[in-house]
């Protein structure tokens, strides 16, 4: 629906490059690429972590500067690469981490450095609030130009980012993952301004790991692998399982014996009771939520953002307290809130945030990998280091983790390899339950396959596992699904498959009022 | 308040204006209520020292403390621009002593425990700001261009700039300051301290620098988010270090204040200053992160902490808990600023 013909612009191309060559010492980034956006349109880039897509995107916005080949904006040739200004003239980039300054207001943000006033360099606030106001109704955005940034949600600041290089005068917008933290709501929303641009004029480049999105709103595909295009074409002309194809390089490995997981007899005593679980709102809602999920069961707990799936596992390992309810392990209680008490009974947790919660950047691989079963690797509070190498050389095998060794940084592998070293912690304590939050968000094709079939791997493995997620991929390796919608429990699918589309409007809370009753006990 | 408003339809441009009025009108309020988080406190600090002594509330005391505050408040002045820009500098409370002791050790004869060259007093003021000026270049070029750890090279620098000036006169006062060398920290204009009237015209300045300004809120970008600052095109290493200057220069001039007031300058002349110029800005809501708070608040917090060691004095505590109580008021200041929401954890 994305590439209805739209208005033709006979202009030349808001961004071209042309053959761009660009090596890092010996590793050769990019050889001979040339990608082309023209005027109106949304031109998907699209390629696993170290394709080249971050070198691509620099060159593009003149912050590296080609080895060969060139660059041409709005049809002239790139500007020096210290005329900066001449550059955000042209193009703007907006990343995934925030570029606003979080206690000026949304109008200060947009004319960040160039506020309008006189030639001493002083401002004239209540032109700049009225500059900012007016741009905002030009390109048929609402947003108060006097709050804070601070205050902003995701996809709010995503849009005074768009508007300050709009109100420069860019007409080559590159989107770097715009979707990776916003939730389905905003993510419409963003399509339908993305949509809106085009119309306009404005040509977007747009970087996504979410192959389904860019059917749904780009017009162009390019792929990159390795440093080199390896296609480039309308989107309707190529499926998915090709795009999938060109990005991996032969055929994906789809773990067949994954993709239908066994059903589970669920005989005897839960490992996890959830019962009558409320979470005040203010944390994020939860209301009156059971569930149980046994022994060598993966329980898909579904949600939108907001809608109390994340907040659910949350209260479960005790990172925030309900106000009531009951969590049982094995049939005995467990104190709420309080992550020691869930740790010490085997309840292992792989955070939504893996930048804030997940690993220590400082620390090295091995250490990142055992730091929860120190206790266990050590006598007398000395670690022992044979020990704890032998367990993370076991972890980074199974996860195929690249790393240069088990003490470099953590915070220097990509990110796909860090969310391995956050699920590999979880798993070293050997969890009867394994609480995993949306677990392959960011992550390239290749590395989401291994973390669903590591999980799945321990699911068979006898651990109890509850996976909040809202990727339908994720879900391949649940054996039962729960669906929450504003804080409580709606709907259950017991077996695989499920119908994709039904799923996907109980979770938007589409569901006819009759289907709660059949609800969940 | 951060609901979803964008790409609402423009249905309702009639009632636009005065939603968007009112809208702004809100903002302002809750702009201000973190700046003037203190008054309050010191609305009930005054109503408190009126009880502990009839002396307190008089005009004479209010000049005197404003007086004695003054020096104080030209270096929160300082740090506050510095914080704001997300470092800081502890060795100003250094450069506050240091420059006058160097400028009167030049100009003061020999019997005053100068140096004996007698030179002119103006030389010796342009030297204390010279010193100012020179320090502040020093500090921002290693902590901004080299990227020295604010805290262990300020640290250092406090140190050694101490440190000279012990060495330089021996331990000893330096007294017989010339009057254009005192004019500054003795003399009254109107009534009123020159001290306090030229500390006044610092806050105000720089108030509406910071807000006025393109620099000013550059300073602001900066401290909230490097990056973004950086991408805008601002010229973050220039504007930082012009900061570490400004600021030494403010510490200079505000050493020549208390120079002025004491009429000498002792080899101790900023020992511990650091110290109460920090809580005076953190109370009054400058950010140590960077990028947060007003001059206003941070003024505040100057006069918050002069009317609390106004008041112990005046109480007859024993001059040896001074220091024990003062800390003791900070604290609950600090609590009461992360309570009211000023001050994030």
């Amino acid at each position: 629906m994305g590439s209805d013909g739209g208005p033709a612009f006979a202009a030349a191309p808001v961004g071209m490059a042309q053959g761009i060559w660009k090596a890092f010492g010996e590793t050769q980034a990019l050889s001979d690429v040339s990608l082309s956006v023209a005027a109106g349109e949304c031109h998907a880039l699209v390629g696993r972590n170290g394709a080249g897509k971050s070198t691509l995107v620099a060159i593009f916005t003149g912050l590296l500067r080609p080895d060969r080949g060139s660059v041409r904006l709005g049809g002239e040739a790139a500007p020096a690469l210290a005329d900066r200004a001449a550059w955000q003239r042209r193009v703007a980039c907006v990343y995934q981490k925030p570029m606003v300054v979080p206690w000026l207001t949304v109008a200060e943000n947009i004319f960040l450095n160039r506020q309008p006033g006189n030639d001493h360099g002083l401002i004239n606030w209540r032109a700049m609030r009225s500059h900012a106001r007016q741009v905002m109704l030009e390109w048929g955005f609402d947003l108060d130009v006097n709050h804070l940034a601070q205050n902003l949600t995701v996809e709010q600041r995503q849009v005074v980012e768009i508007v300050r290089a709009l109100s420069v005068g860019a007409r080559f917008l590159i989107l770097d993952e715009p979707t990776a933290s916003l939730e389905k709501a905003a993510i419409e929303g963003l399509f339908e301004r993305i949509r809106r641009l085009k119309a306009s004029g404005v040509g977007i480049l747009y970087i996504s790991h979410h192959l389904e999105e860019i059917y749904e709103v780009c017009d162009r595909v390019t792929v990159l692998r390795d440093g080199q295009r390896v296609l480039s074409a309308p989107v309707g002309e190529i499926a998915q399982d090709q795009l999938v194809e060109a990005m991996v390089g032969a055929a994906p490995q789809r773990a067949v014996e994954n993709a239908a997981p066994p059903p589970v007899v669920a005989s005897g005593r839960p490992r996890l009771e959830v019962s009558r679980l409320c979470v005040p709102a203010t944390l994020g809602p939860v209301q009156d939520v059971s569930f149980a999920v046994h022994a060598g069961e993966c329980v898909g707990l579904v949600g939108l953002q907001g809608s109390g799936s994340a907040t659910a596992a949350q209260a479960v390992v005790g990172l925030v307290k309900p106000s009531s309810g009951e969590i049982r392990l094995d049939g005995k209680p467990i104190r709420t809130g309080r992550v020691d008490a869930t740790l010490r009974r085997g309840i292992a947790y792989v955070p939504e945030d893996r930048h804030a919660q997940g690993f220590i950047p400082s620390l090295g691989v091995g250490e990142n990998l055992t730091l929860c079963i120190l206790d266990r690797l050590s006598r007398w509070g000395i670690v022992s280091r044979s020990g704890r190498d032998a367990v993370a050389n076991t972890l980074v095998k199974q996860l195929d983790i690249v790393a240069s060794s088990l003490s470099q940084q953590a915070g220097q592998l990509s990110g796909g390899n860090q969310q391995k070293v956050v699920v590999g912690r979880a798993l070293a304590q050997r969890p009867a339950v394994l609480v995993v939050v949306t677990p392959t968000v960011g992550v390239d094709v290749a590395a989401k396959e291994t973390l669903l079939n590591v999980i799945a791997a321990a699911r068979d493995g006898g651990a109890a596992v509850l996976l909040v997620s809202d990727d339908l991929e994720d879900l391949r390796i649940c054996t039962r699904l729960l669906v929450m919608v504003r804080g409580r429990l709606v709907r259950e699918y017991r077996q695989p498959p499920w119908d994709q589309h039904e799923l996907i409007a109980a979770i938007e809370g589409l569901e006819p009022a009759s289907a709660r009753e059949d609800g969940i006990s | 308040m951060g609901k979803s408003t964008v790409e609402r339809p423009i249905e309702r441009s009639g009632s636009a204006g005065a939603w968007a009025l009112r809208r702004q009108g809100q903002h302002i309020v809750t702009g201000w209520i973190r700046e003037l988080t203190l008054l309050p406190v010191i609305v009930l600090l005054i109503i408190a020292g009126s009880f502990v002594n009839p002396a307190f509330f008089t005009a004479s005391n209010f000049i005197n403390v404003a007086q004695q505050s003054a020096a104080l408040g030209a270096v929160v002045v300082a740090e506050t621009l510095i914080l704001l820009t997300g470092k800081f500098d502890l060795s100003l409370q250094s450069t506050y002593g240091l420059a006058p002791m160097v400028g009167a050790w030049l100009i003061v004869p020999t019997n005053g425990q100068g140096l004996g060259t007698n030179w002119n007093p103006f030389i010796g003021i342009a030297i204390v700001l010279l010193i100012g000026l020179a320090v502040g270049a020093f500090n921002g070029f290693l902590v901004i261009k080299l990227g020295f750890n604010a805290f262990i090279f300020t640290l250092a620098m406090l140190i050694l700039l101490a440190g000279i000036q012990v060495g330089i006169v021996s331990g000893r006062t330096i007294y017989f300051l010339p009057p254009a060398f005192t004019y500054l920290g003795a003399q009254f204009l109107l009534g009123i301290p020159v001290s306090v009237w030229v500390t006044g015209a610092i806050f105000l300045l720089s108030a509406l620098f910071l807000k006025y300004h393109r620099v000013g809120r550059a300073i602001y970008a900066i401290g909230g988010n490097i990056e973004a600052a950086r991408a805008a095109g601002i010229h973050v290493d220039r504007i930082r270090i012009g900061v570490f200057i400004v600021a030494s220069f403010l510490a200079a001039l505000a050493g020549l204040m208390t120079a002025g007031q004491v009429v000498a300058v002792t080899a101790s002349q900023g020992n511990n200053l650091i110290f109460t110029v920090f809580a005076a800005a953190v109370i009054g809501g400058i950010s140590l992160d960077g990028g947060r708070g007003r001059m206003v608040g941070a003024l505040t917090g100057v006069i918050l902490l002069a009317l609390v060691t106004n008041i112990l004095v005046l109480s007859q505590i024993q001059t040896f808990w001074i220091d024990a109580a003062d800390g003791f008021i900070i604290l609950i200041a600090l609590a009461l600023a992360r309570l009211i929401g000023t001050e994030r954890p």
